[in-house]
């Protein structure tokens, strides 16, 4: 990859990273509206299925009766079986309409002062990529938490029970032993996410666009590379989407690198105590 | 020791009918625009004569970076090469490229505006202008102005173009290149662009998508999408200053007009063109022929195809929405095919 894009690096260096124009026409490429995309979407799509996901994985590990936990586990690992461009066509037939007619309206009426829920409403943008992102990643997440939850052994929580605890706090010690692997399958999500390409480029607009608000177009990287890469041309063009990749990857593997020094320090945190 | 003898006599098998299918394979690669009138020739080519064709619909881009590379064929491009990657393959393959037109495509301004019912009128410069984000509202004086009689909402208009490099993105810039040196500036001509405005949508039915879905959009499709799936479209005033609805002979006689200043290596651009209903968005889409091939079997196949593209497999051009080649132009296509060579032998 490094190789592929030399001459894009060669010519740019890092005004890559900081400018903001990606002008196929006068050659001149810069990435950082697409990075930022790319960040914001993800970031704001485990926000939103964070706190939804870890629910539904304790409610299915631990208080869930089996006659409803069987098929709700099901349907969970179906939602992650179901292909992005469905995802995609469910977003732009169900999902937009919704957000053009009825979200965004009522948002920029009560908040329009902030600067997130500014601009006309058109349904497709940031807010509906963050959306369709967030529910992409919750079956990843909390199918994985609910297995995590159930591999922390029966003792712990009969321990925590005949200590006095109640139901609830015993799941908070479970769910405390049990915090590195939910934090894997978050960074596991957030992967999916950031990779994400055919779902987010059906409904997010796709302007190489730097806004505050969640109404506007957006880019992400993924979507950039399958877009423009059939009839990238010219040899800068081309090397410029290289390095794009090559950006990916890299911000892939810092996210990797600190999802692990997390784990690694909380361990030693745990350890310790 | 079973599984394993199975294995030996399926791949045993496979290896014997493929040699007996040996045949003559010819592989190319390129444009999806025309991905469905090709298999169609190369399907009808290969009943009558048994050479097959393995043609991959991978892009414009993709075709041009094969030919250049040397690994196809024939390539196929909706965009002509620029004078730089024509340089290139000569420089990697020591031939020159020829450019084949075969078949045409227009492309239309498709609306969405419940409360209009006729076919409104638009000209390059209001377009322009719209694309630009200078024209923002439907009720715009400009509009107005060539469309009297007809009430248009007090709307703001959401522009829609696609995402993804296209070479109907290459066609419909380079006609507002040539209708307004604004655009000429400040956004210019190629496959994707820096779009002043808008949002995007992925191919033909991303903007259709984007179309259909709000009230008060505008965006580009091709001709031929935009009838399958009826579409309403506007009109377009021409250089002749007539209003053309966009169809195949509207669009064939853009082609049309464009004859007498057709460039000797056929790589015409025919938007804006010349000729009283000509259809002013239009584009050839090319087959991209190595003048000289090594290989004599392979080039006197590729040939014989090409003629008989041009003979008889234009006639299926207007049946899968496509519009055909004027009479003119097949004529300087055949003289171009009868130039191709093989090891610096004219081809019988």
């Amino acid at each position: 990859m490094y190789l592929g894009s030399k001459p894009s690096i060669e010519k740019f260096g890092w005004r890559f990273l900081t400018s903001s124009t990606w002008d196929p026409v006068q050659e001149i490429f810069g990435a950082l509206p697409i990075i930022y995309g790319t960040v914001v979407s993800s970031l704001l799509a485990l926000i939103i299925t964070l706190p939804l996901s870890i629910g539904v994985a304790i409610f299915l590990a631990e208080t869930a009766p089996p006659w409803l936990e069987k098929p709700l586990s099901f349907l969970v690992e179906l939602l992650a079986g179901i292909p992005s461009v469905v995802y995609g066509l469910w977003g732009i037939f169900v999902l937009v309409p919704f957000l053009r007619d009825t979200v965004e309206p009522y948002l920029s009426d009560k908040f329009g002062n902030l600067p997130f829920f500014t601009g006309a409403p058109y349904g497709f943008g940031l807010l509906a990529a963050v959306l369709i992102l967030s529910i992409m990643v919750l079956p990843i997440i909390a199918s994985i938490s609910r297995d995590v939850l159930r591999s922390v052994p029966q003792s712990q929580r009969e321990a925590a029970l005949a200590l006095g605890a109640t139901k609830w706090q015993a799941t908070k010690i479970v769910l405390k032993d049990a915090m590195p692997g939910i934090f894997g399958a978050t960074m596991l999500g957030l992967g999916r996410a950031i990779g994400e390409t055919m779902a987010v480029t059906m409904v997010i607009g796709n302007r190489a666009l730097i806004s505050p608000s969640l109404f506007d177009p957006s880019y992400t990287m993924a979507s950039v590379i399958a877009n423009e890469f059939t009839e990238a041309t010219s040899q800068l063009y081309l090397s410029s989407l290289i390095e794009l990749a090559l950006v990916l990857f890299i911000i892939t593997i810092i996210i990797n690198g600190l999802a692990r020094l997390l784990v690694w320090s909380m361990e030693r945190r745990w350890k310790a105590s | 020791m079973k599984l394993r003898n199975v294995i030996a006599v399926l791949f045993l098998a496979l290896a014997v009918s493929s040699v007996a299918k040996a045949q003559l394979q010819l592989n190319g690669a390129g444009a999806t625009f025309p991905a469905v009138i090709y298999s169609k020739w190369f399907d009808e080519y290969k009943n009558l004569t048994g050479v097959q064709f393995n043609y991959q619909a991978i892009g414009s881009g993709g075709g041009i970076r094969q030919i250049t590379e040397g690994t196809v064929d024939f390539g196929a491009s909706d965009g002509p090469l620029s004078d730089e990657q024509l340089a290139e393959v000569k420089a990697k393959q020591g031939v020159e490229v020829l450019h084949i037109p075969t078949v045409m495509g227009g492309i239309v301004l498709s609306y969405n505006l419940s409360s209009v019912s006729q076919k409104l009128k638009f000209d390059g410069s209001v377009v322009a202008d719209i694309y630009l984000g200078k024209i923002t509202k439907w009720n715009d004086s400009r509009i107005a102005a060539l469309n009297p009689g007809v009430t248009l909402p007090n709307k703001a208009i959401l522009v829609a173009h696609r995402s993804d490099g296209s070479g109907t993105t290459y066609i419909f810039t380079n006609y507002l290149c040539k209708v307004s040196p604004e655009w000429k500036e400040k956004v210019g001509n190629n496959t994707s662009v820096n779009w002043p405005v808008g949002l995007g949508g992925k191919g033909n039915d991303g903007v259709a998508g984007l179309v259909k879905q709000t009230e008060g959009s505008i965006g580009y499709v091709e001709l031929a999408y935009a009838v399958q799936n009826k579409l309403p479209y506007g009109l377009l005033k021409n250089k002749a200053g007539n209003f053309v609805d966009a169809n195949f002979n509207t669009v064939t006689e853009a082609a049309a007009g464009a004859v007498k200043n057709m460039p000797s290596d056929l790589r015409a651009i025919i938007t804006d063109s010349d000729g009283k209903n000509a259809y002013p968005i239009a584009g050839f889409t090319w087959l991209l022929i190595y003048k000289d091939m090594k290989n004599e079997t392979k080039a006197a196949a590729l040939v014989k195809f090409l003629k008989w593209a041009m003979e008889k497999g234009e006639s299926y051009a207007s049946g899968l929405y496509y519009a055909p080649l004027p009479k003119q132009v097949v004529k300087l296509c055949e003289k171009k095919i009868a130039s191709i060579t093989s090891n610096g032998k004219k081809i019988k």
